[in-house]
C-alpha cells in the first residue's frame, strides 16, 4: 500500500513531448511506473517513447484507462491543463509547475468542489511510491521502500529529509511534496489523513516552512485524528520578515508565521519535532524507539 | 512586487476609489507647483518609499503655506529614511507626493487580502483605522471583520453592507462603503494583487469616505500578464544585487552575516541558513540557484555572493534532483579560477551524478572544503568564517 499513487495508477503525462516531460517520464518508467501515454494538443495520433500521443486528456482516458496525470506545462497554461484532467476523470493530478499565478490557483480550488481529484501541487517535486510509481521530477535513486511517509512543502528538503533517513536504513511508503505555493491543490491535513488510512505508514515526517497557517492546522487535525506519530520540522528559523524566501509562499507576515511559533504550536500539540534540519533522521529513530514500532 | 503609495492611489482612483487631489514631484519646486495646482490651504507631503512607518519616521508632514511644502520636499528629498521596515540603512526619497489636507473625523481599515486558510480572496474590515491591522488582531480580535468572496460569484452588495454596518458605516456612508469596497475587489482582481489596503480609511468633515494611505502588492508570477502593473515597478527601491540575481535566473535575498550561501532549492535554502545559525554562524544571503543550473549560473552565484564584502566563507549546498553535481563541480571550479576566490568554500554535494561532482573538485587541485552532509556543511563553514 501507498497513498494517492502505487503500481497500479495508470500515468498519463501532459505536456509529455517537452523536455522535462521526456526526462521524466523515462526515469519513472525506470522505476517501474505505468507510464500509459501522454497528451499534447497538436500531435495526438503519433507516437513519443513508444507511447501513444493524444490531443485531449479525455481521448487519452478512453483509449488507455490513465486515472493519474503529471502536468508539465509552463506556468501560464498549468491551471487550464488541470481543469481539463479534472473533467476528463482523472484521479490524481500532479502540477510541477513553479510560477503559477495564485489567482488561478484560487479559481482552480473552486472548479474543483464537490469533483472527486486530488491536485498535488503546484511548484511541487510530485510524488513517489518506492519501486512503484514516480509521478514528478525527484531522484527517484534516493528513495526506497519503507514504512515512513514523507510530506513536504519544498522539493530539496525533502531529499535531505530521505537522505538522512536511508542513512539510517529507513525507506518510505510514500513522498509527497505539496508544493512551495501560498495556495496548493493538497494541504498537510488531506496527505495526513491518508498515511493515517495506510496500513504500510507507521510514521509520517511532515516538513514545513514559514508563512501560512497550514502546519499548525495540520497539528491540531492530527493531534484530534490520528494515531500515528508524526515528525515535524518548519525550515525558516533565521529568515527575515517581509521577505518572500524563494517560494512564493515564504514569507513571514505575521506573528504565527515564524518558523519557531510553528514548531512550537507543533511540539504542544503533541508532535515530535526536530529543531535542527540536519537531525530529521535522528528525530525519526527517536519518535519510533518511543512510540514501540519496530523497523 | 510593491508599489508606491501614489500608484496605489492613481490605480484605486481608476476603479472608483475617491483618494484626496494629489500630485507626485521630484524635486522641491515642482512639490511647491503641485501644491499651487491642487489649491487649498493646507497639505500634506508623504515621502514615497516601499516601507512603511513612514509617519513615526517623519516622513509624512503637514505643511500650512506653499512655502512649508517646499520646505517639507527639501527635507524628505535625497535624504533615507529610516522606519521600522527599512533596516538601519533606510531608504532613499526620491519621489514625494502632495495632496490636499483631509479634516478626519473617524479613520477605519480595509483590505483585501488572498486568504492562505481559506484559499480565497477575503475582505477584511476595522472600525480601528490608521493602526497596523495584526496589533488590532492581536488585541482586539472582535474588531476584525472578515468575508470571503467566492470566485464563481464574486463580491456581492449584500456581503459589502454587511461588513460596513459592522464597522458602524451608517446612512449616507453605508453605500459609499459599499461601492469602494467593490471597487478594490475589482482592483485585486483584475490586477492579479495579492494584499491591496487602505489604512486609513476616513470619514472626512462633509460625511465622505476617502482613501487616505494605500498599499498594494501584486502577484510576481502574474505579472506577465500585467503589463499596467509591470511599468510601475521602481528598481531603485530593490536592492541592486537581488536584481542583478533575478536577471541571472537566481533568487538572492542579501542578510548581514559572514557566510555566504549557495544552494539549490528554497526550503533547503533556508534550512541551511538555519542549520548555520545553529552552529552559531550568521549566514550572508539567501541564495537559490535553482533547476538545471548551468556551470555559468553557479559562477555567477559566486560572483554575486562575493559582492558582499562581509561575507568570509562560502558554504555549496546542492541537493541535485533536476541539477546535476557535476555541472555544479565545474561551475564553482570555473568561480575559482576566474574571480581568484581567496574566502574558503565549503560544498556539500548530494543526488544527481555526486560521484562525478565530487571527483572533478578532488581531481581540480583547488582547495574546496568538502562535507558529507548539512551538519558536517554547516560546521565547517561556521569554522572557516571565525578564522
Amino acid at each position: 500500500m501507498s497513498v494517492f499513487v502505487n503500481k497500479d495508477s495508470k500515468v498519463i503525462f501532459q505536456g509529455f513531448t517537452g523536455e522535462h516531460a521526456t526526462f521524466h517520464a523515462q526515469d519513472a518508467i525506470k522505476i517501474g511506473t505505468q507510464v500509459v501515454g501522454g497528451v499534447t494538443p497538436g500531435k495526438g495520433g503519433t507516437r513519443h517513447l513508444g507511447l501513444p500521443v493524444f490531443d485531449t486528456v479525455a481521448s487519452a482516458v478512453r483509449e488507455t484507462g490513465a486515472d493519474v496525470s503529471g502536468v508539465f506545462v509552463p506556468p501560464p497554461f498549468a491551471v487550464d491543463a488541470v481543469m481539463e484532467a479534472i473533467d476528463a476523470g482523472i484521479k490524481v493530478v500532479v502540477v510541477i509547475a513553479d510560477g503559477v499565478p495564485v489567482q488561478d490557483m484560487v479559481r482552480l480550488q473552486r472548479y474543483r468542489e464537490g469533483k472527486d481529484c486530488i491536485v498535488i501541487g503546484p511548484n511541487t517535486p510530485g510524488i513517489i511510491t518506492p519501486g512503484e510509481c514516480k509521478v514528478g521530477i525527484m531522484p527517484a535513486n534516493i528513495y526506497k521502500r519503507g514504512r515512513i511517509g514523507v510530506v513536504s512543502r519544498s522539493g530539496t528538503l525533502n531529499y535531505e529529509a530521505t537522505e538522512q533517513m536511508s542513512a539510517l536504513g529507513l525507506g518510505q511508503s510514500s513522498s509527497v511534496g505539496i508544493g512551495g505555493d501560498p495556495v496548493n491543490g493538497t494541504d498537510f491535513v488531506t496527505v495526513l489523513r491518508a498515511f493515517e488510512a495506510d496500513p504500510d505508514t507507521d510514521l509520517i515526517v511532515m516538513i514545513g516552512e514559514i508563512g501560512g497557517p497550514q502546519e499548525v492546522a495540520a497539528a491540531q487535525w492530527a493531534k484530534a485524528n490520528m494515531t500515528k506519530p508524526i515528525v515535524g520540522f518548519v525550515a525558516g528559523v533565521s529568515s527575515p520578515p517581509g521577505r518572500r524566501m524563494g517560494h512564493a509562499g515564504a514569507i513571514i507576515a505575521g506573528t504565527s508565521d515564524t518558523a519557531n511559533a510553528k514548531m512550537d504550536a507543533m511540539e504542544e500539540l503533541g508532535l515530535y519535532v526536530a529543531r535542527n534540519p540536519a537531525h530529521i533522521g535522528q528525530a525519526v529513530m527517536r519518535a519510533l524507539t518511543e512510540s514501540g514500532i519496530k523497523y | 512586487m510593491n508599489i508606491h503609495e501614489y500608484q496605489a492611489k492613481e490605480l484605486l482612483k481608476t476603479y472608483g476609489v475617491p483618494v484626496p487631489l494629489g500630485g507626485v514631484a521630484y524635486s522641491d519646486k515642482q512639490a511647491a507647483n503641485v501644491a499651487e495646482e491642487i489649491s487649498g490651504d493646507r497639505w500634506v507631503v508623504k515621502a514615497q518609499i516601499h516601507a512603511g512607518g513612514r509617519g513615526k519616521a517623519g516622513g509624512v508632514r503637514l505643511a500650512h503655506s506653499i512655502g512649508e511644502v517646499r520646505q517639507a520636499a527639501d527635507n524628505m528629498l535625497g535624504r533615507r529614511l529610516v522606519t521600522h521596515q527599512t533596516g538601519p540603512g533606510g531608504s532613499l526619497v526620491q519621489r514625494i507626493w502632495i495632496e490636499q489636507a483631509s479634516d478626519i473625523a473617524k479613520e477605519y481599515y480595509l483590505g483585501f487580502v488572498i486568504d492562505r486558510g481559506s484559499q480565497r480572496i477575503t475582505m477584511i474590515a476595522s472600525s480601528e483605522g490608521g493602526m497596523d491591522i495584526e496589533e488590532v488582531n492581536r488585541t482586539h480580535p472582535e474588531k476584525v471583520i472578515k468575508e470571503t468572496v467566492d470566485p464563481a460569484i464574486g463580491l456581492r452588495d449584500f456581503q459589502c453592507r454587511k461588513v460596513a454596518a459592522a464597522m458602524g458605516l451608517r446612512g449616507k456612508l453605508m453605500p459609499q462603503a459599499v461601492k469602494i469596497m467593490k471597487a478594490i475587489y475589482r482592483c485585486i482582481r483584475d490586477k492579479d494583487a495579492l494584499l491591496a489596503e487602505i489604512n486609513p480609511l476616513a470619514v472626512n468633515s462633509n460625511d465622505q469616505l476617502v482613501a487616505l494611505d494605500a498599499k498594494i502588492t501584486f502577484d510576481d508570477n502574474a505579472l506577465y500578464r500585467q503589463h499596467q502593473i509591470n511599468e510601475m515597478r521602481d528598481f531603485d527601491e530593490e536592492d541592486p544585487k537581488e536584481v542583478e540575481a533575478s536577471g541571472h535566473g537566481l533568487n538572492y535575498i542579501a542578510l548581514d552575516g559572514s557566510i555566504g550561501c549557495i544552494v539549490n532549492g528554497a526550503g533547503l535554502a533556508m534550512a541551511t541558513m538555519d542549520a548555520i545559525t545553529l552552529h552559531g554562524g550568521r549566514p550572508a544571503n539567501f541564495l537559490d540557484v535553482g533547476g538545471g543550473a548551468s556551470p555559468e549560473k553557479v559562477t555567477n552565484a559566486c560572483r554575486i555572493v562575493l559582492q558582499d564584502p562581509n561575507v568570509k566563507a562560502i558554504l555549496v549546498n546542492i541537493f541535485a534532483g533536476i541539477n546535476r553535481c557535476d555541472w555544479i563541480a565545474k561551475g564553482l571550479i570555473q568561480a575559482m579560477e576566474s574571480l581568484n576566490i581567496t574566502a574558503p568554500m565549503v560544498v556539500r554535494l548530494a543526488g544527481t551524478n555526486v560521484e562525478a561532482g565530487r571527483e572533478l573538485l578532488e581531481s581540480s587541485g583547488l582547495s574546496f572544503i568538502t562535507a558529507q552532509n548539512l551538519d558536517d556543511a554547516a560546521a565547517k563553514a561556521v569554522a572557516a568564517a571565525q578564522d
